[in-house]
């Protein structure tokens, strides 16, 4: 009696504009439409000018608490390397932790972002690869992706963020 | 219409504004405030009827007035705005209205975007009204459709207190059948309970205790108000989001989950306590439900001091229920936010960086004025406070520190409170002058790019009457009125400054250039607007 079913505990992090909000409102929809108990939580407001920007999100048959409690975290996103020491500690025991560095050969390390468009478009849609890359180490129906991608992005960019979705779950680095 | 049975994935503010279409609300007002926004956006979207009022006490008001025209009204407001509407509401109370009322107020413990973490639990105490607490979306849309039956039953305005955490997090709930609670007909004339003098207000004060004590009877017999049994060696009394954190932190205790607090339903709360050995009431910020139900002879345990600032989560309930001591302060989280690049207010706050000024501070995206690279920033107490703080600075500081002082008020905040403040500037004028900067971006930047009174627009952004803030200083006597762009020369921009900190006079410097963020967000707008109208 009174056990706990198992929750998934989610932590998305990095900068205002990087697209934390984003890749938290994908990764929702979509265990939302795989039928799961989920919730949310994030901070808007001041935290937007340029701030950390760190989102939680919890999954399971029942979720109680919306915030990821203190070192619980089973994946942690993060959009840029730097961002990723704020959060380490959230990360439990055995926990996996994603960051551009977990997709090797996603960026090519020597192009210049000003002049080659496809490494520019590329980082800017580093949340969706990570979320990729997310995307083989849980159980959620590709179908579900699909329609979470597409129902949180405007229609000219599915074509893209599909091709780096498919590019994370390929090049993970498990 | 949508199935009603269908799953939604809401955010409580999303939720609320659901509901209100779901219960027939004839008027949503508000005042932009983090984390209420989203209610009235959420509610026009819906095809709601939504509008920004110039300040909070202002949307109480009108939202007052609907109500007492038969209407359901909704009146939305961060926490600090229920301190500008506190006015109305502690004599609304006393009124009662005939159609139905409900007050959000959005509290932000943790403060991720406020300038304090008051409780307003203790306003719905103070002023007497009721006061539901949801603690996830499914809540925060059944508890709106609750509030503005129960404000229409008993004919009395309902407080509907939501945290950050409550606002913010997006949770699955399911909608029910729509309703109306109540219709606007032929006004009814009751002067007896709407005129508030002396001979009025005696009786209405004890018709409002007699309420309260009915609600409170209903309240201890409410299904809102649940136990879940468990173990009989720990019970918790909880509400809000810090009863989700409680059950994840202690599955084996049981719970008293109080959704009406206030009034508490104290039979129910006391026969709880007798049930189980160790009684623990867990709760963030202010040690309300502890307090209140001591003083009724409940004996509950309350957390350590240590505890009451900012935000719990399941960490923390575990700490608390263990008797731990003070946590840790925890560490500041990553960068800070900061001025946009190319920001407008970055021209503003290196001149008066480098004019070596004593700025007075407000409200807004500007505030950060205060951070490095500028530190551009001496005070910032509330809306509307950069300018009687300033008067206040220039009357008793010697003339030559006096001269130094600046008011910096953006446009959005200098509508919502800053107007007395000038009137009293040019009232009770110091003897070395003054400077009030307005900083006018042309938008609410700080809560997501809300219209207000100076963009000539209203809450779905068509066009309305504008206000002209050189025609309103002047209006009031300030001779000296300067509109000026700060990025276009920042050299005349800095001599301007000079100019009027020189002159002992009382002057208005309009710093006018359109927030870059909004800009571009209403040539979004505007290009789909656009593209919508050439559709077929």
């Amino acid at each position: 009696m009174h056990t706990m079913k198992p929750v998934t505990n989610v932590i998305i992090a990095g900068v205002g504009g990087q697209g934390v909000v984003k890749a938290s409102d994908i990764l929702t929809e979509a265990v939302f439409r795989a039928g799961f108990d989920v919730k949310k939580s994030e901070i808007h407001g001041m935290s937007q000018r340029g701030g950390s920007v760190a989102s939680d999100i919890r999954f399971g048959e029942q979720v109680l608490s919306p915030m990821v409690p203190p070192g619980e975290a089973d994946f942690i996103l993060v959009m840029s390397e730097d961002e990723a020491q704020a959060v380490e500690s959230q990360l439990k025991e055995g926990g996996t932790l994603l960051t551009p560095e977990s997709l090797p050969g996603y960026i090519d390390e020597d192009a210049d972002e000003d002049e080659d468009e496809e490494t520019r478009l590329r980082l800017r849609c580093m949340n969706v690869a990570l979320l990729g890359g997310l995307s083989t180490l849980l159980d959620i129906p590709d179908s579900c992706w699909r329609e979470a991608l597409c129902a949180n992005l405007p229609k000219r960019a599915w074509e893209f963020n599909e091709k780096v979705f498919q590019l994370g779950r390929e090049l993970v680095d498990k | 219409m949508s199935d009603p049975l269908e799953r939604l994935l809401l955010s409580g503010d999303a939720a609320v504004a659901r509901a209100a279409l779901d219960c027939g609300v004839h008027l949503g007002v508000g005042y932009p405030g983090t984390p209420s926004t989203e209610i009235l956006e959420d509610f026009s979207r819906l095809g709601g009827k939504a509008e920004w009022a110039p300040n909070e006490k202002v949307a109480l008001e009108v939202g007052i007035g609907a109500a007492f025209g038969g209407a359901a009204a909704l009146v939305t407001m961060k926490h600090v705005g229920l301190n500008v509407a506190a006015d109305p509401l502690f004599t609304v109370a006393y009124t009662g209205v005939p159609g139905a009322l409900v007050i959000v107020s959005a509290d932000d413990p943790g403060m991720h975007s406020s300038q304090n973490e008051q409780d307003n639990r203790n306003f719905a105490k103070a002023a007497g009204v009721p006061m539901l607490e949801p603690s996830d979306s499914q809540e925060a849309y059944d508890l709106t459709r609750e509030a503005f039956r129960l404000s229409h039953t008993h004919q009395i305005p309902v407080l509907l207190r939501m945290t950050t955490r409550t606002c913010h997090s997006q949770t699955v709930l399911r909608r029910a059948a729509p309703i109306r609670i109540t219709e606007p007909d032929v006004y009814q004339r009751d002067i007896k309970s709407r005129v508030m003098i002396p001979g009025y207000a005696r009786p209405a004060h004890r018709r409002l205790r007699a309420k309260l004590a009915a609600i409170e009877q209903e309240f201890n017999a409410s299904e809102l108000n649940y136990v879940v049994e468990g173990d009989r060696a720990l019970g918790i009394i909880a509400s809000g989001v810090s009863y989700m954190h409680a059950r994840e932190a202690a599955p084996e205790a049981s719970f008293l989950k109080l959704t009406t607090t206030h009034p508490l339903p104290v039979a129910l709360a006391r026969k709880f306590a007798a049930g189980v050995e160790r009684c623990i009431a867990l709760e963030e910020g202010d040690p309300y439900l502890v307090e209140n139900l001591r003083a009724h002879g409940i004996p509950v345990e309350g957390k350590d001091e240590a505890y009451r600032f900012g935000e719990l989560n399941v960490g923390l309930v575990r700490g608390i229920l263990a008797n731990a001591p003070a946590p840790e302060p925890a560490p500041p989280k990553g960068r800070p936010p900061q001025l946009c690049a190319g920001c407008p207010h970055r021209t503003v706050f290196a001149t008066l960086a480098r004019q070596n000024c004593i700025v007075t501070g407000d409200i807004g995206c500007y505030t950060l004025g205060v951070l490095p690279p500028f530190e551009a920033m001496d005070s910032c107490v509330c809306m509307g406070a950069s300018i009687g703080v300033g008067l206040g600075l220039r009357h008793v500081l010697p003339p030559d520190e006096a001269r130094r002082v600046v008011s910096v008020i953006g446009d959005s905040t200098f509508v919502h409170s800053g107007i007395t403040g000038l009137v009293e500037m040019a009232y009770n004028p110091p003897p070395t002058g003054h400077l009030v900067l307005i900083v006018d971006n042309g938008t609410t930047a700080m809560t997501g790019f809300q219209e207000h009174p100076g963009t000539g627009k209203i809450l779905d952004h068509s066009p309305s009457s504008k206000l002209s803030f050189e025609d309103l200083v002047k209006s009031i006597g300030i001779t000296r009125v300067h509109v000026i762009d700060p990025t276009e020369d920042m050299r005349a921009f800095s001599d301007l400054v000079k100019e009027c900190l020189d002159s002992g006079e009382l002057a208005v410097v309009i710093a006018r250039r359109p927030c870059l963020l909004a800009e571009r967000k209403q040539t979004a707008t505007e290009r789909a607007a656009a593209s919508k109208s050439c559709t077929p």
